[in-house]
């Protein structure tokens, strides 16, 4: 001890400072945050400073149509948007209605598909694995597949349904303004139950099979089992992928986008679809930033939403 | 009697749904392969042909070579492999943060991680197009791992905390007691305990990135840098569309991550089962 105090008086300096950084390092007291530190300075980068910037140019003019005018607009550009924008209220709705309908349509199938692959059955394995990889599937790629099944002239849709006799002549689902919204809703649906199915077989498994067998014993039916033991079981589990999946599905673009191009008419132009065309295709970056701020608003709505459900959870 | 009727409710209630699924699942799929071996007269012709007839591949061989997917291949894997490696390496270093330690801020990092998740990325691409233009990193595969390396750690975080979580502490204080430093604990002792779980969330992490659209479609404007989805995007953009060269395309674009995630598909839904995700 007495030997330990010596060398360190004598190696006063810079010897000394190198020991002592080294020993902070490694004590468990710093290591934590060593260890997440290089994590935290990637996210500052990547995802906090751009935020930061979104909030400066939405407050700027930044056409680069336009260069002669970059400046300050103060909220010209959410007054624009706010009360003169027409497209702007129209996609609004169209991603509120995209969210909704995705979103609950995905649990209500995601759930019948967990349930259905949760059983015993041969090929279990297989099955699983098959009805699961769509979720694997890119959004661009999803489009490829929908788009030629949906193809006036050459997608199979057409031939099937008119040999079924359920329509006679061929109809063009991605250009006519009645039914592009429901194929795109098809097509993402395709993509969307299995990540539902995904989680919510993984919450089903974790379910404790004697509740079940004391169930028996009692004599209740297998609806009763559902809704009194599988259903509250899984409400944590459906609380954190409906949340999740509903901000994502508000900010998907890449399937709508490559899949119809916001048309026609608009009548796919989503919030993300918009502010994309706006921001890249047309280079006004401050009126897309300020439609960036206000969906952050709108999505913090979902995120306060979660937050308070989980809480509420955990009091419980 | 009593067995006919048990039958007939398992058809009803198990059986047809199950068959109607695998149908909606695996439709789209069987359509595209029949189409990618189809001749282009075949395809655009206005009786639909169910089964191609003759059987070509010339389809795969013009997009492999012709529409450039070989280079597009290439440059998908060369960026999701860089990104999954320091995703992997981060995950496993903040996992290890959050299973073993209490410190101050810990649920700040949690309550960040999230939040990665929590924004669209379309507000990104525009500050992060003057970002990465400052930084001369545009048109580079090198600003597309940066983002897809933020973009995947939060969940691939939570899923190592999850695993880590399950190794007993005493493993490490064993380790260390014989002179070994955290550090080395960390690589040498648990990464070789949970690899089945690392591989599982790496390969999460890759068709994560290999599926990217929006910031690579913002990033790389040169054909020699395009990524896959880019490169299907400008199959249909034109004005004649090749439905042949877009089914062998989406085909070669679909083989990494079905092969990945048949493999993953065990270890992903024990991951998540763990309550790992519960955070």
């Amino acid at each position: 001890m007495k030997l330990e105090q010596q060398t360190t008086g004598s190696t006063f300096g810079a010897a000394g400072r190198k020991r002592k950084l080294s020993k902070w390092v490694g004590e468990d007291r710093f290591l934590p945050y060593v260890l997440v530190v290089p994590t935290l300075i990637l996210i500052a980068v990547i995802m906090f400073f751009p935020i930061l910037k979104v909030f400066e140019l939405a407050l700027r003019n930044y056409d680069m149509t336009r260069p002669q005018d970059f400046g300050f607009a103060g909220l010209s550009n959410f007054r624009e948007i706010l009360f003169h924008d027409e497209l702007f209220p129209s996609s609004l709705w169209i991603t509120v209605k995209w969210v909704v309908i995705e979103v609950v349509l995905q649990l209500v199938f995601g759930l019948i598909v967990a349930l259905l692959l949760n059983q015993t059955f041969r090929f279990r394995g297989v099955v699983r694995s098959l009805v699961l990889i769509p979720w694997a599937v890119s959004g661009v790629l999803t489009t490829m597949l929908w788009s030629l099944m949906f193809n006036q002239h050459i997608g199979v849709i057409n031939d099937l349904l008119k040999k079924l006799g359920i329509i006679h002549e061929n109809i063009a689902w991605l250009a006519n303004t009645h039914t592009v919204f429901g194929s795109v809703i098809v097509a993402e649906l395709w993509r969307g139950i299995p990540f539902f199915a995904v989680a919510l077989l993984a919450a089903l498994q974790s379910i404790p099979q004697d509740i079940y067998e004391s169930c028996d014993v009692d004599g209740a039916g297998k609806v009763r089992k559902l809704f009194s033991i599988t259903l509250p079981y899984l409400k944590e589990s459906i609380i954190f992928s409906t949340m999740l999946r509903a901000i994502w599905e508000f900010n998907s673009m890449d399937m709508i986008y490559t899949m119809t191009d916001g048309g026609p008419m608009n009548m796919t132009t989503t919030l993300p679809v918009y502010m994309f065309k706006t921001a890249i295709l047309n280079g006004n970056y401050g009126y897309a930033s300020a439609m960036g701020v206000i969906t952050f608003f709108v999505l913090m709505i979902f995120v306060i939403g979660y937050l308070k459900l989980s809480r509420s959870d955990q009091d419980e | 009697m009593n067995k006919l009727r048990h039958t007939l409710t398992s058809l009803i209630l198990f059986y047809i749904p199950l068959l109607a699924t695998l149908l909606f699942v695996l439709l789209p799929f069987l359509w595209d392969i029949s189409t990618s071996l189809k001749r282009e007269e075949d395809i655009l012709s206005s009786t639909i042909h169910y089964f191609p007839s003759p059987i070509t591949f010339d389809n795969f061989i013009k997009v492999w070579s012709v529409n450039k997917f070989s280079g597009f291949f290439i440059n998908s894997l060369f960026i999701c492999l860089v990104s999954v490696i320091f995703v992997a390496i981060l995950s496993i270093t903040n996992g290890y943060a959050l299973s073993r330690f209490k410190f101050a801020g810990k649920n700040l990092f949690m309550l960040i991680l999230l939040s990665t998740q929590m924004l669209p990325v379309i507000l990104f691409v525009i500050p992060l197009f003057l970002i990465f233009k400052s930084m001369g990193l545009m048109n580079t595969p090198y600003a597309i791992i940066l983002f897809y390396i933020v973009s995947q750690v939060a969940f691939n975080t939570l899923l190592m905390k999850g695993f880590i979580g399950g190794i007993p502490k005493e493993i490490d204080e064993a380790a260390m007691v014989d002179g070994a430093s955290r550090f080395r604990v960390i690589f040498t002792i648990i990464t070789p305990v949970i690899l089945p779980g690392i591989v599982a969330t790496a390969a999460f992490a890759f068709i994560g990135c290999w599926n990217e659209f929006l910031v690579a479609f913002s990033f790389l404007t040169s054909a020699s840098k395009f990524t896959i989805p880019i490169g299907l995007k400008y199959l249909i953009g034109q004005y004649s569309v090749e439905y042949g060269s877009l089914a062998a395309g989406s085909i070669i674009g679909l083989i990494p991550p079905i092969l990945l995630f048949m493999y993953i598909q065990r270890f992903l839904i024990q991951g998540l089962a763990g309550g790992s995700v519960k955070g």
